[in-house]
């Protein structure tokens, strides 16, 4: 039996789907059995992220509804045999699925795979607790920005009172820089304020937009530093301890000069 | 001089990492305070509920509410009392 996590963030564009693409693919190269499983009815981009987009014949309301067997919506990933995914409905909306029947899905999911990833719409409407209905464990992704941190702070919130304890939290689009000037909050503040335990650290890299570009995610380019994060991340989820990756960066000339007036 | 100095290498440059984390804190304890009518009503009953062990309250005029400022949030409770019971003593020492 496997299990069963929802990503999910709150404010929109945060990196759910990024995230969700990344990570099974990486617990997929490792050897597990994934499935991705995108919630976002209206608004599918999984697919896309995934280079998958081609391949869509039905879709997860297709299942809950009955049009076709869960087995022939289930997509095959195009790198690894082992990692699946169930796409999201594009001309439905969001009440076309109800919570009862993400519990029934995910169910059936877990007895086929060791991971069952859902990649969760924006917002705490309908979308929301469809995504986390199935769910026994979560991932909150933020970025280093107040609105995205508040909001972070409310789905824990909302999980705890739908019994999800205990979530982590994936810090994505840290700018090492901007957090070395002053300009951004860090990670210890972030945590401190979400208090919860942190999962991963992910750094903004213009690699990501490539990946999605291509359709290819991040974790397959081993030059990517989000790819390298990512892979970290996987490694956690399956119970290994892993150091979080270094983000420092060199001295700048003008750091080394304002070092030298005596600013720092 | 100095002052130009200071500029070119970016120290006039405020501290935008603590703004981010003051705000966020304090947006959060508002947030956080946000405790549903039902809530609420079920800590208005409880209240009467032990306060009438020793006194009589006016449930009517009693008023109850979270009292939000820049720094804190505070419970406030307004609770007329109708009476004093004179039997409180001899029903605390039933009761222990
Ligand atoms: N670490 C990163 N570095 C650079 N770009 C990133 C990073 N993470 C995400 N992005 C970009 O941010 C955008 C939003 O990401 P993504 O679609 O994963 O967010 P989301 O939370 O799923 O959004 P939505 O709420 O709309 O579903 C994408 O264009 C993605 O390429
Ligand atoms: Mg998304």
């Amino acid at each position: 039996m496997g299990d069963t996590i929802v990503v999910t963030s709150g404010k929109g564009g945060v990196g759910k789907t990024t995230t969700t693409a990344n990570l099974g693919t990486a617990l997929a190269f490792a050897g597990f059995r994934v499935v991705l499983v995108d919630t976002d009815i209206g608004l599918r981009n999984l697919d896309v992220v995934m280079g998958l987009e081609n391949r869509i014949v039905y879709d997860i309301v297709d299942v809950t509804s009955g049009n076709c067997r869960l087995k022939q919506a289930l997509i095959k990933d195009k790198r690894f045999d082992s990692l699946y995914l169930l796409p999201a409905a594009q001309t439905k909306d969001k009440t076309s699925v109800s919570p009862e029947e993400m519990r029934y899905l995910c169910e059936d999911l877990k007895e086929d795979f060791d991971y069952v990833l859902i990649d969760c719409p924006a917002g705490i409407e309908q979308g929301f607790y469809n995504a986390i209905a199935g769910a026994n464990k979560a991932i909150v992704v933020t970025t280093p920005e107040v609105s995205a941190v508040r909001d972070a702070d409310r789905i824990i919130g909302l999980l705890e009172s739908a019994e999800l304890r205990n979530p982590t939290l994936i810090i994505n689009r840290i700018r090492p820089r901007m957090v070395k000037h002053g300009d951004m909050m860090d990670i210890d503040d972030i945590v401190d304020i979400l208090a919860i335990d942190l999962i991963g650290v992910i750094p903004e890299d213009e690699k990501i937009i490539v990946s999605t570009n291509k359709g290819e995610p991040a974790v397959m380019d081993s030059l990517s530093q989000a790819g390298e994060a990512y892979r970290r991340i996987a490694r956690r989820i399956k119970g290994e301890e892993v150091p979080l990756m270094n983000l420092d960066v060199p001295n700048s000339i003008m750091d080394k000069l304002k070092n030298l007036v005596g600013m720092y | 001089m100095w002052e130009f100095i200071f500029r070119v290498l970016g120290r006039d440059n405020s501290n935008s990492r603590k703004h981010a984390k003051e705000r966020l804190r304090l947006v959060l304890v508002h947030d956080r305070a946000s405790i549903s009518p039902y809530l609420m009503n079920r800590l208005k009953e409880d209240l009467i509920e032990v306060i009438s062990n020793y006194m009589i309250v006016d449930e009517d005029e009693m008023e109850l509410h979270l009292n939000q400022n820049d720094r804190e949030v505070t419970l406030v409770a307004n609770i007329p009392i109708k009476q004093i019971r004179r039997d409180y003593m001899e029903r605390s020492q039933i009761s222990s």
